[in-house]
């Protein structure tokens, strides 16, 4: 990979590196079986500014390019995918403001968000709107110059620590996105335990029992919010999930290869078995792909290309689902080690298995990428804008 | 300049709809054959291919209801850069 990247963004990623090595890695194992984030590994990750990497310098981030940010969601996946799923989601809020909000708002919000002072996490789900997110309930009601909150938003990621929610309730106008600060009268928040994966992400049921909302806290334009607010925030979550998604392969890989050649059966390594080397060998040419994927999704990202919305589904479908693949066959390479909690395996398995279905499930991609498809051969089939444009010059001549 | 631009608009939205005709009127929001990513879809698009930037305030969804409307946007886009 290193030959497809800058300068800068391998030298980014030699620190990226360095760092979920020495700060996140040796967490991972102990945050899943505690289900819960130490401060202090927020504090490490903040410490680093990397919290505020794509936040534009003008707003007290480090404005670097999508490229870099997938690569520090790949290396923090491949370490710890509860504190890769904090980046996506505080990138996810700092994205969408810096996207759709008011001079005021970003210059309020983005410069503690860069610091780390203040965490984001985006409250869209509830109990019966998932991946259908225009069926969102919670309810926005105008009240005075600003808006009451009522309702409950479910497995929010990161939602038991944020200080800084992006919520999507319903308005009048339709889908409305509002900022909500912790500390609001009338939020209350409760970690939800026992996930199948990312246990240590500090997953929340929230509710809003009649918050009021400052009119200046009012996110795009209200029914706007699914479309373009969420919309925005989920682009960019599909993209660095599909990156940690690359990082659990990578993990994968590496825990596979060094168990396989360290446990022998019936005499003789197990990598020398054609079966356990089957199984590498997939983990091995999905890891490539996936990640070549990954690239392109940034690339085309960083060139603001209306292609990156697809690239950035294709990517996260294709990531998650190898991911799966290839946490299930490290299991299956550790045997009865790889059910118990002495090897990450199993913690892999269950992170690995949430990847396909946060930031629009596997199914829901599967539905887009058909229909990315039949927009490419659509356009094919039509005469390019040029030629239009050519044949409309003649006749006006 | 504006039949370029059209044109290019055109060609990007017959991507989207099964219609082999897209009139210049024709509601793209009324025609029902959007996804819900189709709205980030077209700001990114209007961007990349015309270089101005989308704000909050261009929002209104008159501005992005039909080729003819998207032109007359972009129009107006490139003229407040160039006159600033």
């Amino acid at each position: 990979m290193n030959g497809l990247l800058t300068d800068d963004q391998r030298s980014a990623l030699e620190e990226f590196r360095a760092f979920a090595d020495a700060e996140i890695a040796p967490h991972a194992d102990p945050a899943h079986r505690a289900q819960r984030t130490e401060p202090a590994v927020v504090k490490a990750l903040a410490d680093t500014g990397w919290m505020g990497l794509a936040i534009p310098a003008e707003y007290g981030g480090l404005g670097r390019d999508a490229v870099q940010l997938g690569l520090l969601a790949g290396e923090l996946g491949r370490a710890c995918s509860s504190i890769r799923s904090l980046l996506t989601v505080h990138t996810m809020v700092a994205h969408a403001i810096g996207r759709w909000g008011s001079r005021e708002q970003r210059e309020r919000w983005l410069p503690r968000l860069a610091t780390g002072e203040l965490t984001a996490a985006l409250a869209v789900s509830e109990p019966g709107a998932g991946s259908d997110m225009a069926a969102v309930a919670t309810a926005l009601t105008r009240e005075g110059e600003g808006w009451r909150l009522d309702g409950h938003k479910k497995w929010i990621t990161y939602g038991e620590t944020a200080d800084l929610l992006l919520v999507v309730g319903r308005s009048a106008e339709g889908p409305t996105a509002v900022l909500v600060e912790r500390g609001t009268p009338g939020l209350r928040t409760a970690l939800i335990t026992d996930l199948i994966g990312i246990r240590a992400s500090m997953t929340a049921d929230v509710w809003f029992d009649g918050c009021a909302v400052p009119g200046e806290n009012l996110l795009g334009r209200p029914g706007l919010g699914v479309s373009h607010v969420a919309g925005a925030a989920l682009d960019l979550g599909r993209y660095t999930v599909a990156w940690g998604s690359v990082g659990i392969l990578d993990a994968c890989l590496a825990a596979s290869v060094d168990y396989a050649g360290r446990r022998e059966a019936f005499g003789a390594p197990i990598k020398e078995h054609q079966l356990v080397r089957r199984m590498v060998s997939t983990m091995y040419a999905d890891r490539q792909a996936a990640r070549l994927l990954c690239l392109e999704a940034g690339r085309l990202r960083d060139a603001r290309d209306p292609g990156a919305l697809a690239a950035a589904s294709t990517a996260k479908y294709f990531a998650s689902t190898a991911a799966v693949r290839a946490a299930s066959d490290t299991v299956q390479i550790h045997g009865a080690n790889g059910c118990g909690p002495d090897y990450p395996a199993q913690r892999l398995l269950g992170d690995a298995k949430v990847m396909e279905v946060i930031e629009g499930s596997t199914q829901l991609h599967q539905t887009g990428l058909a229909e990315y498809a039949f927009q490419e051969s659509a356009r094919a089939r039509r005469p390019h804008a040029d030629a239009v444009t050519a044949d409309a010059v003649r006749r006006d001549r | 300049m504006a039949t370029d631009a059209k044109a290019r608009i055109a060609h990007y939205l017959s991507g989207f709809f099964p219609v082999t005709d897209l009139k210049d009127d024709d509601d793209l929001f009324a025609l029902g054959f959007v996804s819900s990513m189709f709205a980030m879809q077209l700001v990114t698009f209007v961007e990349h291919e015309f270089d101005v930037v989308v704000e909050n305030e261009d929002l209104e969804l008159d501005n992005f209801r039909s080729i003819g409307a998207l032109e007359a946007f972009v129009g107006r886009k490139l003229a407040a850069t160039a006159a600033s």
